[in-house]
């Protein structure tokens, strides 16, 4: 299978960045090529849900949901075998459980290339599957720190305050906005804007994705300070996951694209809404070991690696 | 001569996940203003550059009473100095409207 013409993107912002080269692109851009890929994954999403019974998704969502929140736990026995500390381990499960929506959208773009369908309501599943994985890591950790005096440093914010960053924060607002504005109007409403929304998608794909590979290779210098436990976590991880996520797909009848999908989804970690959640939610944990292993290793490895194998696993079970 | 009042500048520079939980305390501590910024920089636990959203680093200035600016750094530094990266510092200032501070 040959790489997707946007991973080329990230792989030139990596050398970027490893060449030491000034290219940064400036923060307003970021931030707005964010905000168009949420909205615009979330509407594409949309307009197909318009087209189908709501009651029909139910089991998907739920199905979604349980498996972001299992992953912290099936993460926590194991990161706690290599003997990471309780707090690093939830933190872990907690990014792994979360997902990555760039992953996401390259991986539908290596769907579309193949020429596999799949549900393309599919967004809906990355929408629901963020918070889920960030309840189970925190949960995880406050288990942990059972016992742990009372009088240690206080936290900057309970549950009301996760659950408002959460639901309100800006991935799953402009995804379940874009969803619902894509559900409300329907292809012929949506017209209008498509060549806004649609059609330039995979080259704002490729601009964002360039922007992640300096960032990424940046977390590429931390991977010495690790070393090999931080190599195995984000490598050896997102196979795991993809099993997993695939054999909830292939229970819950999807086609060989959403079993692609979700194998990719569960494989994914979130390395924007997770280490802010974190940081807030589990402040004892090494931010800066989550963060190499989701962004330093597993997404470069999901891109430009694991999402054609996912794909070829997809095809396997499927077959 | 313009008539000058002294007053603390209390400088915080810390992650930026944390504003809301600042800014949260310099209210209940009886600040009546302060000043953000986003920056990036270097120190003792590491480089944070802000090269995305979970890694953005602000500035927090608040000028106030001598005896406020010690109650908040005394706080910022027993509930934030262990979890987060956390630089705070003093400087005298002049102001020329003392009850806004």
């Amino acid at each position: 299978m040959a790489i997707d013409v946007v991973v080329f993107f990230f792989i030139l912002g990596v050398f970027a960045r490893l060449v030491k080269s000034d290219l940064r692109l400036p923060e307003a851009l970021y931030e707005t090529l964010s905000i168009y890929l949420l909205l615009a994954i979330g509407l594409k999403g949309g307009i197909e849900l318009s087209k189908q019974p709501l009651a029909a998704l139910a089991p998907q969502v739920l199905a979604c949901m349980a498996l972001g929140f299992a992953i912290p736990f099936l993460l926590f026995p194991l990161l706690r075998l290599m003997r990471l500390a309780a707090a690093d381990a939830a933190a872990l499960g907690a990014h792994y459980g979360s997902v990555s929506v760039v992953t996401y959208a390259v991986a539908t773009a290596a769907l579309a290339r193949e020429g596999i369908p799949f549900e393309s309501h599919a967004a809906l599943w990355v929408a629901v599957m963020e918070a889920p994985g960030l309840v189970a890591g925190i949960l995880l950790a406050r288990w942990a720190q059972r016992g742990a005096q009372a009088g240690g440093p206080r936290r900057a914010g309970g549950w009301g305050a996760l659950a408002h960053d959460v639901l309100f924060g800006k991935s799953v607002l402009l995804l379940m906005g874009g969803l619902l504005i894509g559900a409300l109007a329907g292809e012929a409403g949506t017209a209008p804007i498509k060549a806004v929304f649609v059609d330039p998608f995979k080259g704002v794909l490729a601009l964002f994705l360039l922007e992640l590979g300096l960032v990424a290779g940046g977390r590429l210098a931390e991977v010495k300070r690790f070393g090999a436990a931080v190599l195995v976590i984000g490598l050896a991880v997102p196979p795991l996951l993809a099993l997993a996520g695939a054999g909830v797909g292939l229970a819950l009848g999807l086609s060989t694209g959403g079993v692609a999908i979700l194998a990719t989804l569960a494989a994914s970690a979130s390395y924007i809404a997770a280490p802010t959640a974190m940081r807030i939610a589990v402040p004892e944990a090494n931010a800066a070991l989550s963060i190499t292993a989701a962004l330093g290793i597993t997404f470069p490895f999901n891109i430009v690696i694991g999402i054609p194998l996912y794909i070829n696993l997809a095809r396997s079970l499927t077959a | 001569m313009i008539q000058k009042h002294p007053k603390t500048l209390l400088t915080v520079i810390t992650e930026a996940v944390l504003e809301a939980a600042l800014v949260r305390d310099l209210r209940e501590l009886g600040a009546q203003g302060w000043t953000v910024a986003e920056v990036h920089g270097s120190g003792s636990e590491g480089t944070r550059e802000g090269a995305w959203e979970a890694d953005r680093t602000i500035e927090m200035k608040v000028i106030c009473d001598a005896a406020i600016a010690d109650a908040i750094a005394g706080h910022l530094l027993s509930t934030y100095s262990t979890n987060y990266s956390l630089v705070l510092y003093f400087s005298a200032v002049s102001v020329v409207r003392p009850d806004r501070y």
